[in-house]
């Protein structure tokens, strides 16, 4: 499988709708004159939200022009993220971690449920156009490992049940809440807080916010005297 | 200027010198894929890792800037396992297939593998298999052998100012190619050829052509443009299989076009291999003994200005040289080395010549191009010129055709008109052209091969000195010299013109230029002409002259002879060319002439003695003696001369057609590029797509 996976059937044209127009230009506008190229990873991920998840070839040009860039230069940053989708892709792009953390806790199973589920391997998008899966390297969460993010949103500590219901759900056109699908508060260990338990009320309900600021002006006042 | 200490020797180095340039300087040998002194460096391959103290890794030698007092050692156990690393990594996934690889026996990878690499692979895994590219008719790609050096990618965007070639994807999928896979549309397209370290990109003519180790190696000179580019020539028996370019930094520096490297093709076809006689109406092989026979009996009785010379582009110094000396001795005045017409004045020499030289682009701050398209006229000059702009702070300008420079430049206008708005100071360019230090300005022959070229000539002759081009040597303030600087460079296309123009071979007293000889020969006052391998006139207008053509390819000019001698081409010879900037070099036989042909210069000679006007040398070495006597310039073998200035060019009225173009097709521009197939298949590619449709296409 090559990486350079680019749609055979292309749109004739493309053009930034005027809104993006005037983020793309805001985005330009951001480095200094003669650097513009720099705002090619930005523009590249504008065309991409505009245009169903994917980038045709036909708005790699419109890039390169506005950017007055080589447009080879264009493809070569596009074809090197994984983020860029140079073909079609399904309404929810499913991008499964596979890295260390996560294949220790378990993404394997993740992966399974998707090929149980779905029927799909790395790179395939189902036939009622509905998934693709990508296979990923770390995305960045490996406290909640494993990842499997849809779109644009991360659901964390997927395991084979979990990750099955999430399918289902979006099957059916729900999309759950994103974080963490064991139902654990962000990063906490699993079994519930284990410390700052005096920052918690007694059904174990963050209080902390507050104690914090306010324990923290006092280091503060410490701090002048 | 660091001072560093490689392998316990110290060395010194400019400041900005690479750790590897130190290494090198040092004398210790560095191993290396993706850097070359020419281009940007990537620091990609990694295989140039040498140990520096109080470094804990090891480093990229390339990618290091030299820096005082620093320990650099290459010869260490650390610096032996590193490189057999990374060249065990290299070979991961580069396939064994080195005994059908064209780039065997001067392959880089396969070299450095023996000098440097582990005896064995550990990697017993499948290996990847790349997708080969199209990248035109020139360049071959296998392109599972690429290791990703960049070279390539380098070279065309940075040298060739094409930006099509790209390294697609990342980590094992990283692919080069062109932007879908586009034919890599430039005229110095197949060096990449030379710099790839692997077989990836290889010479899609010369595949599965030859071994390296069966070429005979001869070091010649071009003559495809009139940069007299320095080439190795690499033959098996009789035939040219290759032509490749050597290191000459004054010329090509190691450049050179597609035309100079695959024209070579056209020297196995089309060949004239024996003397040819015109009996009713049809040519008709005879022995030489006949062909002269006939020629002296047609010539006999003819008065002096009843004949005429043409000498055609690729023709060396010698054989023009022989052949001034036979008109003359016959008496004829009728001598013209400028085929395409153009008003070049021999008067001065620095009237003629690229006065600035191809090395002295480098330091020029303004250009003014004038009815030139540099891009086709010496692609090679170009890529100089190129050169010079990425490094900033040069104004290029140009009147005549708005064509694709790979550079930026300001379009001045169309024609003359302009040039007089810049001679009176009316443009805003010649206040750029007055303010730099360096200017230049290259005259082609667009601007020359019109009726009104010796008016344009004094014309940028005139600009020339008021802009201040002229600048003589002088000392600068700590008393060193500071040599003249010329920037009146008359850009030639042809390789003979030069040295046509330096040995007289134009109209004597009262003699008629090519236009004369043409108007002459149609009304019947000149009886009779001899083409020395010139094809590039208007043969129709010869009327019922009696064409002798002497030259080695059946081309336009035989077609219309009465008379043909055989000649050899610029590889069959041993002979002298001048260069555009006056830099006169020798080029070499590399194999023999096919059949009965002959060396040009024995051919005229031969046929002094049938016309009873014997020439005064029987060997090369008594006529070039006799060439150094009538021109100095040819004591001294490739040295670009500084030429005196003085007045050439005739004032005059100039007319308001824009300057054209002289090459109309980059890839067929003389006998030999036109009998050539694989520029026949380039002209299809590149060229005729571009052109506009005509409507007599199919």
């Amino acid at each position: 499988m090559s990486g350079i996976d680019i749609a055979e059937n292309q749109p004739e044209s493309f053009a930034f709708t005027p809104e993006n127009m005037a983020k793309a230009d805001a985005i330009i506008a951001k480095y200094p004159e003669g650097r513009q190229a720099s705002a090619v990873m930005p523009l590249l991920d504008l065309a991409q939200r505009q245009h169903d998840n994917w980038i045709p070839l036909a708005a790699i040009d419109v890039i390169s022009e506005k950017l007055t860039m080589p447009r080879i230069r264009v493809l070569e940053v596009a074809t090197f993220y994984t983020m860029y989708n140079l073909k079609p892709v399904g309404k929810y792009f499913l991008q499964a971690c596979t890295t260390t953390p996560c294949w220790l806790r378990g993404s394997d199973q993740v992966m399974k449920c998707i090929k149980d589920k779905l029927g799909l391997d790395n790179h395939q998008t189902s036939e009622d156009g509905m998934f693709t899966l990508l296979e990923v390297e770390c995305l960045g969460a490996c406290a909640n490992a494993p990842i499997l993010q849809v779109n644009d949103d991360f659901y964390e500590d997927a395991n084979y049940e979990n990750t099955a219901k999430l399918l289902d759900a979006l099957k059916k056109g729900e999309v759950p809440e994103p974080g963490s699908l064991s139902g654990r508060n962000h990063s906490e260990p699993e079994a519930g807080a284990q410390t700052l338990m005096s920052y918690r009320d007694n059904e174990g309900a963050r209080t902390y916010d507050a104690q914090i600021s306010a324990a923290q002006s006092t280091d503060a006042n410490a701090g002048d005297k | 200027m660091p001072k560093l200490t490689v392998n316990g020797t110290e060395v010194e180095v400019p400041a900005g010198a690479s750790v590897l340039q130190a290494c090198e300087e040092a004398g210790a040998e560095v191993p290396r894929f993706c850097y070359h002194e020419r281009l940007s460096i990537a620091g990609n391959c990694r295989m140039c890792l040498v140990e520096m103290e109080r470094s804990p890794k090891p480093v990229a030698s390339c990618a290091m800037p030299a820096g005082e007092g620093m320990v650099i050692r290459t010869d260490t156990d650390l610096v032996k396992k590193a490189r057999e690393g990374v060249m065990e990594f290299l070979l991961i996934n580069h396939p064994l297939d080195c005994p059908i690889c064209d780039q065997g026996g001067e392959c880089d990878l396969q070299d450095q593998a023996m000098a440097f690499g582990h005896h064995s692979s550990r990697y017993d895994e499948n290996k990847r298999a790349v997708e080969d590219k199209y990248m035109g008719p020139l360049v071959n790609t296998i392109m599972t052998r690429c290791i990703h050096c960049t070279r390539c990618v380098r070279f065309s965007t940075e040298v060739a100012g094409v930006t099509d070639m790209g390294l697609l994807g990342r980590g094992e999928n990283a692919e080069i190619t062109t932007y879908l896979e586009k034919a890599l549309d430039s005229e110095l397209s197949a060096n990449v050829i030379d710099l790839c370290p692997v077989g990836a990109l290889t010479s899609k003519p010369y595949a599965f052509v030859a071994r390296p180790w069966e070429l005979r190696k001869t070091e010649t000179i071009d003559v495809m443009d009139a940069l007299g580019s320095n080439i190795r020539v690499d033959t098996r028996g009789s035939e040219v299989l290759r032509v490749l370019p050597r290191l000459h930094e004054e010329v090509n520096e190691e450049w050179i076009s597609d035309k100079t490297r695959y024209a070579c093709d056209g020297l196995k076809r089309q060949r004239l291999d024996k003397p040819y006689l015109r009996k009713d109406g049809k040519l008709q092989p005879v022995s030489w003994d006949d062909a002269f026979a006939a020629i002296a009996a047609k010539m006999k009785g003819l008065k002096g200005a009843e004949i005429a010379a043409v000498a055609g582009d690729t023709v060396d110094v010698e054989s023009m040289f022989a052949l001034k000396g036979l008109m003359t001795a016959l008496g004829s005045p009728n001598l013209d080395c400028r085929q395409d017409g153009a008003k070049l004045d021999a008067t001065t020499r620095a009237g003629y010549l690229f006065n600035a030289t191809i090395a002295g682009i480098e330091e020029a701050d303004a250009i003014l191009i004038v009815g030139a398209n540099p891009r086709w006229d010496a692609a090679v000059l170009n890529s100089r010129i190129r050169k010079r702009w990425l490094t900033g702070g040069l104004k290029v300008g140009v009147i005549g055709a708005p064509v694709d420079l790979t550079y930026k430049y300001d379009h001045l206008g169309a024609g003359a008109q302009t040039l007089t708005e810049l001679a009176d100071g009316k443009n805003d360019f010649a206040s750029v052209l007055k303010d730099a230090k360096k200017p230049m300005l290259i005259l082609g022959m667009g601007a020359l091969t019109r009726e009104d070229g010796a008016a344009v000539l004094a014309m940028a002759r005139k600009i020339a000195e008021s802009t201040g081009m002229l600048v003589p040597a002088s000392k600068d303030e700590e008393g060193n010299e500071v040599p003249a600087w010329n920037g009146f460079s008359v850009l030639h296309t042809a390789a003979s013109r030069v040295g046509g123009l330096d040995i007289g071979f134009l109209p004597g007293n009262g003699g008629a230029d090519v236009a004369g000889m043409l108007d002459g020969a149609s009304k019947g006052k000149i009886k009779a002409v001899y083409l020395l391998g010139a094809d590039e006139i208007d043969t129709q207008r010869l009327g019922d002259a009696f064409v002798i053509y002497q030259g080695h390819h059946g081309d336009r000019g035989a077609h219309r002879a009465d008379v043909i001698l055989p000649g050899a081409a610029y590889t069959e010879k041993d002979g002298l060319y001048v260069n555009t900037e006056g830099r006169v070099q020798m080029g070499l036989r590399a194999s023999f002439p096919p059949g009965e042909a002959r060396e040009d210069w024995t051919i005229v000679r031969a046929l002094s003695a049938h016309l009873g006007a014997t020439l005064p040398y029987d060997s090369l070495e008594q006529l070039r003696a006799a060439l150094r006597k009538s021109n100095e310039v040819f004591t001294e073998i490739d040295i670009a001369p500084k030429a005196a200035w003085g007045p050439f060019g005739a004032e005059g009225a100039m007319s308001e057609t824009g300057f054209g173009t002289t090459v109309e097709n980059f890839y067929m521009t003389d006998p030999i590029s036109r009998a050539s197939q694989t520029m026949a298949e380039c002209t299809e590619v590149f060229v005729l797509p571009k052109q506009d449709k005509t409507g007599t296409e199919g």
